[in-house]
């Protein structure tokens, strides 16, 4: 089979679907063009329609960003048992970790574009034609970095649904892939913490820590996503996903849980122990100063979900137990969104440099900027998926219709 | 078969139209689109630009202007000092500015930012003020830090920006090329001056109070959606002159000249009054000073 | 059934309960309220008022900006030969040569409240000095100095310099006081008195100019959403 029908075959998965798929893609296309609308206009205007100024240069959008680069190194949370330690149960899964990746990666890139005051001047980053200020700028080391990302699992995730059309085994040069995936996942991370740890006129951001806390709060947030997807394919789909695999990946989230909340715990001691000017900007997140008390909530709200999360993961009874696992899921991911763009970007910013404080709050042109770009993620993670889920069960058929017995992702209760 | 020959059909087509596009622009917005870095451009390259952004500009703002690419001047070293004892917080310096370096009226943009400070601690940059309003100044219990670029011999922003758009040029001025800019504001982010402004939205600029004596890297009208900031009055500096904000200073508290020239108001300060940088312990090491002559 | 051994049969399977679509629905409709709080209002119009709320330009400042003496009387200082150039005093209107009415006038060197020149107001260290300490009493087109020598009031620096000798050290090498000109050339010196009036040298009080805007109200002062 050429690509050209592989491709053709796997278009006709694509649009085929019951009504509660078509349903979903008309709610994201739906998205998309309010917010495609909401970008044109800041096309026209200029990013002031955001509620960016100069004392607050980098909020919502590049809080997104951050928490997107997270959920796409989550997928090495699988990766690691299935491919390092061979485990059975997660090796089939892994690939829907990289469609996840894959997802998040673009979204991370759309999210920096939005943010980008002169977008028409992108390709000033792509040596030749333009100039890229390597190796001293973590801005170009980051672009470096997320597209070598976003090409690996490209090509992994194109080669093993390929493969599986065909119902041919992977080559051997998939597995290398993989394996490069992992410490390239730890990277992508690692430099975005740069970007921000870097900066000394910072002191909220510059910090050691940082790059760690990143790492860690990736790891507990990102698999989360994974965990509702595997839930739902275990009632919608032939695919056999055991309560194990779900299990195991809800473990290591414990661990990765436990030491986002210890750092955490460090940084605070670290602070306000020491005292010193800088304990201002935790000031700020916990408790407000001078009257300004916006994060104040979203900052406990993040720390009480995190560490509830935690307790429901720590204990093996509430891990397993559906309702409490689920209730995780949803308190640690949120727990991280919050503090990935609240908790981390704006007490950056709060106060600035020169000690005055601009409560940023976004628009409705960045919340619907901000919808559209996640109604696309998910847009390409269920096309993906819709093509994924029939080859691992094994109903993939290339030449005719989509089978009967295969239906599309529902959300009702089985 | 068929499908590699429709592949091939698609394949042909689309660079057809990519070409035909790129053909159906004018050669001033391929120029405009395809501009190359300013560091990269030969002489004969600069002078055409630079005619060219006398036309936009001549036309732009109804008036004939000079737009100047003037090199930096041999074994000069800009250096400038803010006298602490003086200044009132009268911000004169700070519309003068506006009005020398063409900055947009609204949205409203300064380069300069004064800082009202409570006398009895000192800076504090946490207890600062500069929405400041009294009915006269200078406020007895206050007094006033005026903050602009300290263009930094060790600049953050020139470090962190991902295209190079911003650099340090020999005379010690940190430089943008405003046609680079990609308006990621990580130089923004990486100042610990909050001296670099971004154009939010389009810059509004009325003819009749625009300086049209302006330089390629100073104070020429900015587009939108790039950051820009104080670059010592580059249009005038490298003319001999004093910055806009010197000439302005009703009182005398803003000095300026050549730190390689020992008989220079700035050298004769830096050996005869003790100064001092803002945020010294983060080694940017600026070449703006502030003491006090009382 | 030893401690630490783990059934795998749970209480509840996981692709039998019924609680993720529900979780999910509240997660969704949890995620739209606090969206909906975020949204307060961001651009709302400034108060009345308030110098800070509104976008000022030097345009709105003629009597500042208007005019551009930067090197106003450089080149006559320069042309004048004087030993420091600086353009001329700011004498009132009409009033020198002094001698046109001093000339004939007897002198009275007691030191007393002057009642003459009305419209100055002695403010400067009145205790102990007053008008003879500094105008020639014989000469009143000259200043004299304390070892008795007279200077033209384009020398006026000499005389506030007796007091105040390290102003006037910094005003020679240009740290102290307003100066105009070229960086690297011809710089515009000013005589002590263009800024410090001698009968009361205090700086008056000013009004400042208004506050930047607050960065809030950027986009609402009704340009940038007109385009």
């Amino acid at each position: 089979m050429n690509p050209f029908s592989v491709l053709r075959a796997c278009a006709r998965h694509v649009l085929r679907g019951n009504r509660a798929y078509w349903a979903w893609i008309g709610f994201l296309l739906a998205l998309i063009v309010w917010g495609g609308a909401a970008y044109v206009e800041q096309l026209r205007h200029g990013l002031i329609v955001t509620g960016m100024r100069d004392q607050v240069s980098w909020a919502f959008y590049i809080g997104n960003f951050t928490f997107l680069v997270g959920v796409a190194a989550a997928a090495v949370v699988l990766v690691i048992p299935a491919y390092v330690y061979g485990w059975k149960p997660i090796k089939e899964l892994t690939i829907l970790g990289e469609i996840l990746a894959i997802s998040a990666l673009v979204m991370s890139l759309l999210f920096v574009v939005a943010d980008m005051g002169r977008p028409d001047r992108w390709w000033h980053l792509m040596p030749p034609i333009g100039r890229m200020n390597f190796p001293s700028a973590m801005l170009a080391w980051d672009v470096l970095a997320l597209n070598l990302y976003l090409v690996l699992n490209v090509v992994i995730v194109a080669h093993l649904l390929y493969r599986g059309v065909q119902s041919r085994p992977p080559s051997r040069f998939a597995l290398p892939l993989i394996i490069v995936s992992i410490p390239a996942a730890v990277a992508i991370h690692t430099v975005t913490a740069f970007i921000y740890a870097g900066l000394a006129s910072r002191p909220y951001w510059n910090a050691a820590i940082l790059a760690p806390r990143f790492l860690c709060s990736a790891f507990c947030s990102g698999p989360a996503i994974l965990l509702i997807l595997f839930q739902i394919l275990q009632r919608t789909s032939d695919i056999k996903i055991k309560n194990e695999a779900i299990w195991k990946i809800a473990e290591l989230m414990a661990y990765a849980m436990f030491l986002n909340l210890f750092l955490l715990g460090a940084e605070i001691f670290k602070e306000f122990y020491s005292g010193t000017e800088h304990l201002v900007h935790f000031t700020y997140l916990f408790s407000g100063i001078h009257g300004h008390h916006a994060l104040v909530p979203f900052a406990w709200g993040f720390v009480i979900c995190g560490v509830t999360a935690f307790l429901l993961f720590l204990f093996p009874a509430t891990r397993r137990n559906p309702v409490t696992l689920n209730i995780g899921c949803l308190l640690i991911y949120a727990s991280v969104y919050i503090e990935k763009g609240m908790g981390t970007i704006m007490p950056a910013f709060t106060p600035d440099t020169l000690g005055e404080i601009y409560e940023y709050a976004p628009t409705l042109h960045e919340l619907r900027v901000g919808a559209a770009i996640f109604s696309v993620g998910f847009l390409i993670f269920t096309v993906l998926c819709k093509v994924a889920v029939p080859i691992l069960s094994g109903q993939f058929d290339p030449r005719r219709h989509a089978s009967a017995a295969e239906s599309a992702p529902t959300a009702s209760a089985a | 078969m068929n499908s590699d020959r429709s592949r091939r059909d698609f394949l042909v087509g689309a660079t057809a139209a990519a070409a035909g596009m790129l053909a159906a622009c004018s050669p001033a917005a391929r120029e405009r689109f395809f501009r190359r870095h300013f560091q990269e451009l030969t002489p004969s390259e600069i002078d055409a630009r630079m005619r060219r952004l006398k036309e936009d500009y001549d036309r732009q703002l109804g008036r004939p202007t000079t737009v100047s690419a003037r090199a930096a001047l041999p074994n000069t070293v800009y250096g400038y000092a803010l006298d602490l004892s003086r200044c009132i917080g009268c911000r004169t310096c700070v519309y003068a500015c506006v009005k020398e370096n063409n900055q947009s009226r609204d949205p409203q943009i300064h380069w300069i930012r004064v800082l009202e400070m409570k006398k009895e601690k000192g800076i504090d940059f946490e207890g600062a003020n500069p929405y400041y309003d009294p009915a006269t100044v200078p406020d007895p219990d206050h007094f006033y830090l005026p903050v602009a670029c300290q263009q930094c011999r060790n600049p953050p922003c020139v470090s962190v920006c991902p295209v190079g758009a911003t650099w340090q040029e020999p005379d010690g001025i940190v430089a943008i090329d405003y046609d680079w800019c990609i308006g990621c504001r990580c130089c923004m982010a990486a100042c610990p001056y909050g001296a670099r402004h971004f154009n939010w939205g389009e810059p509004s600029l009325p003819a009749k109070e625009a300086n049209t004596n302006m330089h390629v890297l100073g104070n020429r009208p900015r587009p939108r959606g790039v950051v820009e900031k104080c670059t010592f009055c580059v249009q005038r500096v490298r003319e001999g002159r004093y910055p806009a904000c010197v000439e302005a200073c009703p009182v005398g508290a803003r000095k300026f000249g050549n730190l390689l020239d020992r008989e220079s108001e700035i050298s004769k300060i830096l050996r005869e009054k003790r100064v001092f940088v803002l945020k010294a312990e983060l080694k940017t090491e600026p070449k703006f000073y502030y003491f006090y002559s009382l | 059934m030893e401690p630490g051994d783990r059934s795998e049969e749970p209480a509840v399977s996981l692709s039998q309960s019924k609680a993720l679509v529900p979780l999910l629905l509240l997660f969704g409709l949890g995620v739209l309220g606090i969206l909906a709080t975020l949204l307060d209002g961001h651009s709302f119009v400034p108060p009345e008022g308030a110098a800070a709320n509104r976008a000022y330009g030097p345009a709105d400042f003629p009597e500042v900006f208007d005019k551009d003496d930067a090197l106003t009387g450089l080149e006559e200082a320069r042309a004048a030969g004087l030993a420091i150039p600086v353009p001329g005093p700011p004498l009132t209107e009409g009033l020198y040569p002094c001698s046109a009415c001093h000339a004939d006038m007897p002198t009275n060197p007691v030191r007393r409240v002057v009642d003459a020149h009305g419209d100055i107001v002695l403010h400067h260290d009145e205790e102990n000095r007053w008008c003879l300490d500094c105008h020639d009493a014989k000469n009143r087109d000259r200043l004299r100095l304390a070892s008795g020598a007279l200077i033209e009031f384009t020398e006026s620096y000499k005389l506030c310099g007796q007091c105040h000798g390290t102003q006037y050290r910094d005003w020679k090498s240009g740290i102290h006081g307003k100066r105009t000109g070229y960086w690297n050339g011809a710089k515009r010196y000013l005589l002590c008195v263009h800024c410090h009036s001698p009968h009361s040298p205090a700086f008056k009080a000013m009004k400042p100019l208004p506050p930047p805007l607050r960065p809030q109200y950027l986009a609402d002062q009704g340009g940038s959403h007109e385009q």
